[in-house]
């Protein structure tokens, strides 16, 4: 059932939905967290779609947050459903005037008692969630920096202001890859010397990638450009021969390993609901990101031996929060469109500070 | 190469890498029975969408029947199409596709044997399973002998250089303790104990599994979890259904071996043992054998134990027949298919704590349940009306369906009148969480390819079992007819007087 309030306020929302659990036969409570959405007009149905569908796994009180326009007067309105084929209750909360940079005093009251909190921005994300009025509340914060507006820099700004207890979906998006290498790994364990990623760039999936195998293997890593559709190869260079998985399609994948038969193996994007499922099976800090974005964001600082470097000028480490977003976001897109077409590499090495764009 | 380094991609912080299995096939005799159909193969397809087959994975059929190659694919694909939890996709298909062979012949056919050799050794070639096999005997006991031997006699029985060799079986796990034995026997002289999986999916599903996650690690429910304060245990499984179409495996096996023996001796174990020492197979199966040799029979059995069989009725808006008028089975029939039992566990903590166990078919609804009663309270500073309707607190650890935990305790009925009555706070898995989560089978199939033992029952455990068992089930057969009881119902009158004499009454699940 759903309940429409206009002009509303917390207590208001917090009471309707007692009233529609109530109505609906008070259906099971056993919520375990809440989840903050924060989100635009053009972008909640689908987020909120997705929330919704997680939270038949992860039972939990949905909070979609949408900002409307700063001026005019303070005003809350909200939709409020229960049941509709979830195990939750959702809350749409629409702030508009003043309000829009008060939203924790309307998330605050209906946080559930005593369960963890996890705030996601499906789209676009501060570059320190941590750091966010919103995000502070949570103990975990889920960002996606391949759909945001500036996907090329995103990673950067997440990289550089890393808390414990962040993630971000294009690093969940990566789960079935590190698998797969991991299991190639395991049944041919080999030194591996160099590795390749190809993927369509900008895309933040590969650069964690980069980063993930540069900093576990201790080797350099090149990232190619391909036409996508996202990842299409990640391969392990070794003596005696390369361990690769190799998706042209972005669905079905070949797996080599040296020595053996070639072996089809399903690789399909998942949807969105399913990332953030994952996400949602552990609520402490993600160790592996963390070290992974950390190398990230040292194999992204300006070179140090004086070495020229164009484009990644402007994500150097002082100028982030507002800058990437007016100078780097524009720069990078043209600069991306004219060279696309050409192959363009990019080495990443971890340790050492080399990274080379455009 | 082969030695051993740690693999630098893993690390145990990361705990999203899922646990992939090396690089095997899985050869399933009977790919004709339901099993095979309904649960096995879609379980494969499943684990193989969720990305947890390992690349190569090849699955062998062998069965009598006179098919191609494409004949079982389509088998496979319709059974998975039909069965399968999760959404069917092209590419998922296509990886299995390629590693699916048949191999016709019956199981003392030489020729057949010689030629399933070939088909493993040709994937150990072609899809790289490099030696590594299963064999899941979802076949009738009686064939194991004929196919245990086969497979040592040709060689496919014993692992060479670092590979595995695994046989998989289902229950019955024989029909008495005699019986029992001789299975192991069999099995055990060509393959070693740890190779050995025997299958009971109860112990696969969530459900139970977090039976052992709410006892230890919780603070607040092990200080009430004995004699102290526990009055009795009741464990039932319910099923609506009657025989349906399993007339001669079920006649002659009835209720009492085919589900006591297994599933609810098992649960009984879980609710009732001991903390074990890890989580390692062997820990939790030195405590499940500690609390099962510690188990006895009551006395009397006539006093402490019912048996009952379904007869005609209506059971959920349906006509149903009897169990006598069943295809295939004798209008003479023993065969019980509702079985009760009173056990007691001789150890400091449940002494004087009866369990009642029961389970049936054609039964009221379909549940399985393990439900707690806690003893009244001491003292009532109330007045005898206002607790009148007030029953015993009770934990229900509801197993399937309605997955998750109910706690009932007394409240106060709103009023101006101090009046107390029962009320349950719920814990759900989440109203469709069961949808994503996985089937048995899959977490079952998934150990035994990555040889990760704590969830199958040893022999040890069998045998335990069956000695808890052989004297009720042969009690039964010295006293003839079972009692009947209308189909839909909960069982028959002796039943729901075996608990009066003691005091107390069956919960309704």
């Amino acid at each position: 059932m759903r309940i429409d309030l206009t002009g509303t306020n917390a207590s208001q929302v917090t009471s309707s939905l007692l009233q529609a659990r109530r109505q609906a036969g008070s259906p099971s409570m056993g919520m375990v967290l809440t989840l903050v959405v924060v989100t635009d007009e053009a972008h909640h149905g689908e987020a909120l779609r997705s929330a919704r569908e997680v939270s038949t796994e992860h039972p939990a009180r949905i909070l979609g947050v949408i900002r409307g326009p700063a001026r005019g007067k303070s005003r809350l309105d909200a939709e409020v459903t229960i049941g509709d084929g979830t195990s939750g209750e959702t809350a749409l909360l629409r702030l508009s005037g003043e309000l829009t940079r008060h939203p924790v005093s309307v998330v605050t009251p209906l946080l559930l008692a005593d369960s963890p909190v996890v705030v996601w921005w499906p789209n676009d994300a501060p570059d320190d969630p941590a750091g966010d009025p919103l995000g502070r509340l949570a103990q975990r914060r889920i960002t996606d920096c391949a759909n945001s507006r500036r996907r090329s820099t995103a990673m950067a700004g997440q990289a550089q202001h890393h808390t414990a207890g962040n993630t971000d979906l294009s690093w969940t998006r990566l789960t079935p890859w590190r698998a797969l290498l991991a299991a190639g790994l395991d049944q041919h364990p080999v030194r591996v010397t160099s590795a390749t990623v190809e993927a369509k760039t900008p895309n933040p999936s590969a650069d964690l990638l980069a980063a993930w195998l540069g900093s576990r293997l201790e080797v350099p890593v090149e990232t190619r450009r391909s036409g996508g559709p996202g990842i299409t190869a990640a391969r392990l260079h070794s003596s005696h021969g390369d361990i690769s998985l190799d998706r042209p399609d972005g669905r079905l994948a070949t797996f080599r390993i040296p020595g053996e038969a070639d072996r089809p193996v399903a690789l399909q994007r998942r949807s969105t609901a399913e990332l953030l499922a994952e996400e949602l099976r552990r609520l402490d800090n993600d160790d592996i990101y963390q070290q992974t974005v950390l190398a990230y964001a040292r194999s992204q600082q300006p070179p140090a031996k004086g070495k020229r470097s164009t484009g990644t000028k402007t994500t150097g480490t002082k100028t982030t929060g507002k800058t990437t977003g007016k100078t780097t976001g524009k720069t990078t897109g043209k600069t991306t469109g004219k060279t696309t077409g050409t192959k363009t590499a990019t080495k990443t090495r971890t340790g050492s500070t080399r990274r080379r764009r455009t | 190469m082969t030695s051993l380094h740690a693999n630098p991609l893993r690390d145990p912080q990361d705990r999203r890498l899922p646990r992939i299995a090396g690089p095997c096939g899985l050869v399933l005799f009977g790919v004709t029975g339901d099993l095979s159909r309904k649960k096995l193969m879609p379980a494969i397809y499943d684990l193989a969408n969720r990305g947890l087959l390992p690349p190569g994975f090849s699955l062998v059929g062998f069965a009598r029947r006179d098919w191609a190659h494409q004949d079982f694919t389509q088998i496979v694909h319709d059974a998975v199409k039909e069965y399968a939890r999760t959404p069917f996709r092209e590419e998922v298909w296509e990886q299995l596709n390629q590693g699916f062979r048949f191999v016709s012949g019956t199981f003392d056919d030489d020729t057949a044997f010689g030629r399933l050799r070939e088909t493993v050794e040709e994937l150990d070639e072609s899809r790289g399973t490099s030696g590594n096999h299963a064999f899941y005997l979802s076949i009738p006991p009686s064939y194991f002998p004929d196919v245990v031997g086969q497979l040592k006699e040709h060689g496919l029985a014993s692992p060479e250089g670092g590979n595995w060799r695994r046989v998989v079986i289902e229950k019955p796990f024989g029909h008495d303790l005699a019986s029992a034995r001789q299975l192991n026997a069999v099995v055990s002289e060509v393959f070693p104990p740890e190779s050995v999986f025997r299958i009971d999916h109860y112990l696969g599903k969530e459900t139970v599994q977090n039976i052992l996650a709410f006892r230890f690690a919780n603070a607040m429910f092990e200080p009430v979890w004995n004699s102290n304060y526990v009055d009795h245990v009741q464990i039932t499984m319910a099923e609506d259904i009657g025989i349906g179409g399993r007339a001669g495996y079920y006649d002659g096996i009835g209720a009492a071996r085919d589900v006591i023996q297994n599933h609810l001796l098992q649960l009984m174990a879980l609710i009732a043992m001991e903390d074990p020492a890890s989580f390692e197979a062997r820990s939790l199966r030195l405590e499940k054998q500690k609390l099962l040799s510690a188990v006895t029979l009551p006395q009397r059995l006539d006093l402490h134990s019912a048996r009952g069989q379904y007869a005609a009725g209506w059971q959920g808006g349906e006509k149903v027949i009897g169990y006598l008028d069943e295809a295939d089975i004798s209008n003479t029939s023993t065969t019980e298919t509702y079985a009760a039992l009173r056990l007691d566990i001789e150890n400091r903590r449940w002494a004087g704590v009866p369990f009642y166990l029961r389970t049936g078919k054609r039964l009221g609804r379909r549940v399985t349940e393990v439900a707690v009663s806690f003893k009244r309270a001491p003292h009532l500073p109330f007045t005898s009306t206002a607790t009148e309707e007030l029953g015993q607190n009770a934990l229900v650890m509801r197993i399937q369906p309605d997955e998750g935990v109910t706690l009932r305790f007394g409240a106060k009925v709103p009023g101006t009148a101090m009046e107390l009555r029962d009320v349950n706070m719920d814990f759900a898995y989440g109203g469709a969480f069961v949808e994503s989560s996985p089937e048995a089978y899959e977490r079952l199939i998934l150990d035994v390819l990555l040889g990760d033992p704590p969830l199958f029952p040893r022999h040890e455990e069998v045998e335990l079992s069956w000695r808890i068992l052989d004297p009720v089930v042969q009690y039964w057969a010295e006293n003839g007819q079972p009692e009947p009881y209308a189909s839909g119902s909960w069982g028959p009158d002796s039943a729901t007087e075996m608990l009066a004499r003691d005091g107390r009454t069956w919960r309704r699940p």
